[in-house]
């Protein structure tokens, strides 16, 4: 256990590294989030002086964005950790060391939740400052969200890496546009009602749409069903499982096909 | 590790990439404080080989014993008392010599590890760049980390592919100089593949040539070319090469 640990932390040490002295990877934690707070914020003050709106609008839009960053960060930690590797040409000497594929990815996991800490902490603030949006008056409940979009950032992260594994640089898309693919399907910015009923389906086979669908139920009634924890939990679980089984089957035919030794050439 | 004992056993292994054989029934050993050159042309199965060594590719038949474990089922406790240095593999050039051993160090589990990175640094005439981005290194500096990121656990078994590729006459003998060094020292078993065939001759205790996936001859250098009758290791490639 004690190597285990010692090994996660010496990837996660690795990444640590790159940060100080990396003005774009500053950027990647805090510029975007930065930028959409700004465009969103503003949007929220002139729809909400708009004759006819919705009281809550700035909290829902607000809320959706912050939270959605969430997802969408813990999934980038996790494809943009491994996509280093693989452009820095370092990941044999990686899989080559006693580090194992499991111990990979729990330090980018751990990775994804010091860039949520610190990207959170930023767009929290200031849309405290600028559109006294608290986001902590979601309360209590404001745990369970962020738990379960971590998470599914996490899943849609390890499918999008093993995707990578196998297909290589043909896939490096995925990195930046899969987590974006749920998007519309999520309810992040729209109750699941605006869908049309076919996808309603898809909207809750998605952990995220549970939260978002509770972040607007707490805003609007100040709690919520006990519905919109469970189904995620559940969800959430069951995908975390299936996607950890696909990473390991894609790394053993990188592994039967010698892709894993061709990667980043 | 007792001198002599085998630290690699490979039987009858197999690699097919659909239907053409990289590495095609090879069975070979090496021993404790062995070096053993593996030589052979372009594509005669030589990085195949040791990438299946070394858990990276897994093998279509046979069988791999590391320290008398059976690789890749036991991967772990083989590569903590293993290491390799590749000419095709980098360590990360943001970060600097001294970052990259220190996360490397840690990955093997290395004792005192500040200690023995200086050491290594020094050992390999980079202390000064220590602390600058590995980008700002020169290639041959960089092969340099590269050889000292696999020393770093001490290692029983050092697999190396094409360990001097990019260094200049001077350090590359200077690094020669080091490996056998170290292999006398700690009786390091030592797989290793180059195109430098007076490299080869100096340096192994016994060399092994693949032609298109097969062992096709292997003993001591001086063997071969009394076997060969020719007068260095290179006559000897080019007849195996042209198939002779």
């Amino acid at each position: 256990m004690e190597g285990r640990l010692r090994r996660v932390s010496a990837v996660f040490q690795r990444h640590l590294y790159l940060y100080p002295s990396s003005a774009s990877r500053l950027m990647e934690i805090f510029y975007w989030p930065l930028l959409d707070l700004l465009v969103w914020g503003f949007l929220t003050v002139y729809l909400s002086r708009s004759p006819g709106a919705v009281p809550q609008w700035t909290a829902f839009l607000l809320g959706a964005m912050i939270l959605w960053d969430i997802l969408y960060r813990s999934q980038q930690a996790i494809c943009v950790s491994f996509l280093e590797e693989m452009w820095s040409r370092n990941l044999l000497n990686l899989f080559a060391s006693p580090l194992s594929p499991g111990e990979f990815v729990g330090a980018t996991m751990l990775l994804s939740l010091v860039k949520f800490l610190l990207a959170s902490a930023l767009t929290v603030a200031l849309a405290y400052y600028l559109y006294a949006f608290n986001l902590f008056e979601l309360g209590f409940w404001l745990v369970p969200l962020v738990f379960n979009l971590i998470v599914m950032g996490w899943v849609i992260g390890i499918v999008t890496t093993a995707v990578i594994l196998r297909y290589g640089e043909r896939a490096e898309v995925l990195a930046w546009g899969l987590a974006l693919l749920v998007q519309p399907f999520s309810a992040v910015f729209y109750p699941v009602s605006a869908l049309p009923s076919s996808l309603r389906p898809v909207a809750y086979a998605l952990p995220s749409t549970y939260v978002f669908e509770g972040m607007r139920e707490i805003i609007t009634r100040g709690s919520t069903g006990n519905s919109t924890f469970a189904a995620p939990f559940l969800l959430n679980a069951a995908y975390l499982a299936l996607a950890w089984i696909f990473f390991k089957a894609m790394y053993r035919q990188a592994q039967e096909q010698g892709k894993l030794t061709k990667l980043g050439e | 590790m007792t001198a002599g004992a085998p630290v690699v056993e490979v039987r009858q292994l197999v690699k097919r990439f659909g239907g053409y054989a990289a590495v095609d029934g090879v069975t070979l050993s090496v021993g404790g404080g062995e070096i053993v050159g593996l030589l052979g042309p372009n594509g005669a199965g030589k990085t195949t080989l040791i990438h299946m060594l070394l858990g990276l590719i897994l093998p279509s038949s046979g069988s791999i014993s590391i320290f008398g474990l059976p690789m890749p089922r036991r991967r772990q406790p083989i590569l903590a008392r293993a290491n390799f240095s590749s000419a095709y593999v980098q360590l990360p050039l943001s970060l600097t010599p001294r970052q990259n051993l220190t996360v490397f160090g840690r990955l093997y589990g290395v004792k005192g590890l500040a200690a023995r990175i200086d050491e290594l640094l020094e050992r390999f005439e980079i202390g000064e760049m220590a602390d600058r981005p590995t980008r700002a290194l020169s290639a041959g500096q960089v092969s340099r980390l590269n050889l000292a990121k696999s020393l770093l656990n001490d290692p029983e078994l050092l697999l190396l592919d094409e360990p001097t590729a990019s260094m200049d006459p001077d350090i590359a003998d200077k690094t020669r100089q080091t490996i056998k060094a170290i292999q006398r020292e700690r009786g390091l078993a030592v797989l290793y593949t180059s195109h430098n065939m007076r490299e080869v001759e100096r340096l192994a205790d016994r060399v092994l040539f693949l032609h298109r996936g097969k062992l096709v001859a292997s003993g001591s250098p001086r063997d071969l070319l009394a076997r060969y009758e020719r007068e260095d290791l290179e006559q000897v490639f080019l007849r195996i090469a042209r198939g002779g």
